[in-house]
């Protein structure tokens, strides 16, 4: 059962291995990685999705 | 299932009180400060209708789950994530919640920002919140460097140079692994934890920051503000 | 408070600043249950995470790895410490006392100011005394004795000779080759630091010099630091100051993307150039952390949400609700007695 735990949570943990080269992006001055890239852009789309998708007020005698 | 009059808070009840106590002035200034039903009120203003008044409470829910993770890795101690998978899988819990935590609370501060929602005696509010996000950052830093791998031996190792420069390096010396692991578990979250209740307390305080006057009518009015007369707080 | 704070004072209203308190209406909204909502799906998001990747553990740099990987470095800059020209000796606080070293800004220089707190004699720490820890090769104490026994010029000579030879110093079926030269006892002193290190004992000299239970890595990671070894691990993984390190994690993980602004200033003029650019960064971050904080009093800076008008769609359901009028027809907010009463309200 421990052995099993343990196995199960080892191949959970690595689904995709993060590890290794990381993957750099230059533009002009500017170096990012791919993965804080992916960061920022989620940030930027999931802070105007927020502003944009329509929120549904409860209790309103209006909706 | 019966009622027991004689419970010990119904006995206190019936007592007479001593208003001169200093213990009776505190309780009266916090339950007239923030009465029950403004500190857990059920309504909200019908402006607060929008998904960017979720990040807040996802801030704090992500801080939850943080400060869980660490205290399962504090109960194991530093070394126990390097030699168990099960330490590493806890490790990996609280990387990703520190994650989730700052993306969150970057998009409440840039709504929070949009919204100008310091108006209306709500600088302290916003204060605390930068606050909150310097000390975070503080915190995770300090996290980074209790890590014992690569990646700590690098980043204090690079890190030193411009704290050394501040003049802090005298008292914060990053490369001192007990010390930074000690500013990570006990102080910063000491302070983080401080700070955010009174952020929340304040935004409860206040209120959620009511909307610019709409697009038709002139933002500038020549309606005049009142003072200190009114409620209560102090204002500049 | 006295009387006399309640005498009304009167300002014009600036928008920025100041706002008409709601006296419209209060719609249900449970905080409780939006806490609770908000506690599992961050809970799901982060086992998904770290189902989905992991996290990264990158075996850290020993002195041992160091110069086994790499023994060349690290004779080469062994040397630098016991002639005291390596960055650890020439540093300046809080290491060491070395003159005009420490960042300043106008000729302040705060480091120098708050002074040596964490003294670290790179000769003796690095080289001299982990040597004494090993009474059992006569050989090098004797060097040691030499060394310590010849005048600062003849010390100076024997370095400078051994760091020409050092240069050109190889590596090839376990022996450090280096070039004959006249050097005295620092050759004997040099071979042997390095095979102490090789062997893991400097690890734990570095560590152990002052007590039993060690948590204070300042000494060995100086010395480490000072290497080209660690730094061309660090700049292979993008990790340098000059490659917006300090946002980027090792491997393909996320770093501390929130250090972009700080990070972003070693990267420009004149901080790319500038001697002082670890003062000049962190002194303009404070400015700009504080800017930040203030806000809500600097005029300009607060009037960008109104400027922006990306509170209008923010705020869209609101101002059409005023616009159809439904607003004025309120109903009582929660708390009569500490919340302004409902009214009619714009």
């Amino acid at each position: 059962m421990q052995t099993l735990s343990t196995a199960l949570i080892q191949v959970l943990g690595s689904v995709f291995n993060l590890t290794g080269p990381g993957h750099y992006i230059n533009w002009g001055f500017i170096q990012l990685s791919v993965a804080n890239l992916i960061v920022i852009i989620l940030m930027v789309i999931v802070f105007f999705a927020a502003i944009l998708i329509p929120f549904r007020r409860h209790g309103g005698d209006d909706r | 299932m019966t009622i027991d009059t004689d419970l010990p808070s119904n006995v206190a009840a019936d007592r007479p009180e001593d208003a001169d106590q200093l213990t009776a002035k505190l309780r009266h200034a916090a339950v007239a400060a923030l009465p029950p039903e403004r500190l857990m009120p059920d309504r909200q203003p019908a402006y607060v209708a929008s998904w960017i008044y979720v990040f807040g409470i996802l801030t704090m829910s992500a801080l939850a789950v943080v400060i869980l993770t660490g205290i399962v890795l504090s109960i194991f101690g530093p070394l126990w994530w390097h030699v168990s998978s099960t330490g590493h899988f806890v490790n990996s819990l609280h990387l990703w919640s520190v994650e989730l935590m700052f993306f969150a609370m970057v998009i409440h501060l840039w709504g929070k920002f949009f919204m100008a929602a310091w108006r209306g005696r709500r600088r302290a509010t916003w204060i605390t919140g930068i606050v909150a996000f310097v000390l975070s950052v503080g915190t995770a830093f300090t996290g980074y460097l209790s890590q014992q791998n690569f990646d700590s031996q690098w980043i204090s190792t690079q890190a030193k140079d411009g704290i050394n420069s501040t003049g802090a390096g005298a008292v914060f010396n990053v490369l001192n692994f007990g010390q930074m692991l000690m500013w990570h578990i006990v102080l910063l979250p000491l302070i983080v934890g401080v700070i955010v209740a009174i952020h929340v307390l304040m935004v409860r305080l206040r209120g959620v920051v009511p909307p610019f006057a709409p697009p038709g009518e002139p933002v500038t009015s020549t309606e005049p503000v009142t003072i200190g007369a009114a409620t209560e707080g102090d204002e500049s | 408070m006295s009387a006399a704070t309640h005498t009304k004072k009167v300002r014009r209203f600036n928008p920025d600043r100041d706002v008409k308190e709601w006296h419209g209406k209060y719609l249900p909204y449970d905080l409780v249950k939006e806490g609770i909502i908000a506690v599992v799906v961050v809970s799901l998001l982060t086992v998904g995470l770290t189902v989905l990747f992991g996290s990264p553990d990158d075996t850290p740099v020993t002195v041992k790895s160091w110069s086994t990987a790499n023994p060349v470095d690290f004779v080469q800059t062994a040397i630098t410490e016991l002639d005291g020209s390596s960055g650890t000796a020439s540093y300046g606080p809080p290491y060491n006392a070395t003159a005009g070293a420490s960042p300043s800004i106008l000729g302040v220089s705060p480091a120098s100011f708050f002074g040596v707190h964490h003294p670290i004699d790179t000769a003796n720490d690095f080289v001299i005394a982990p040597l004494k820890t090993l009474p059992s090769d006569p050989k090098v104490q004797a060097a040691i004795s030499e060394y310590n026994a010849a005048t600062p010029q003849q010390q100076a000579a024997w370095t400078t000779a051994y760091e020409k030879a050092v240069a050109n110093a190889t590596y090839t079926n376990g022996t450090l080759k280096v070039p004959a030269g006249d050097y005295g006892p620092v050759g004997t002193m040099m071979a042997s630091l390095a095979s102490m290190a090789r062997s893991g004992a400097l690890d734990g000299a570095l560590m152990s010099s002052r007590q039993f239970y060690g948590t204070d890595y300042t000494k060995p990671l100086m010395l480490i630091a000072d290497g080209t070894y660690l730094a061309d691990l660090g700049h292979a993984q993008h990790l340098s100051g000059d490659q917006w390190g300090m946002m980027n994690e090792t491997g393909n993980y996320p770093g501390q993307a929130w250090l972009w602004l700080y990070t972003m200033w070693y990267q420009v003029p004149p901080f790319k150039t500038s001697a002082n650019a670890d003062l000049q960064v962190w002194g303009l971050m404070m400015v700009l952390t504080l800017l930040l904080a203030l806000v809500p009093f600097i005029p300009g800076l607060r009037s960008i949400p109104r400027w922006t008008r990306l509170y209008r769609l923010i705020w869209r359901q609101h101002y059409r609700d005023l616009a159809a009028g439904s607003a004025s027809s309120g109903r009582s907010p929660p708390t009569a007695s500490s919340v302004p009463p409902a009214s009619v309200s714009t």
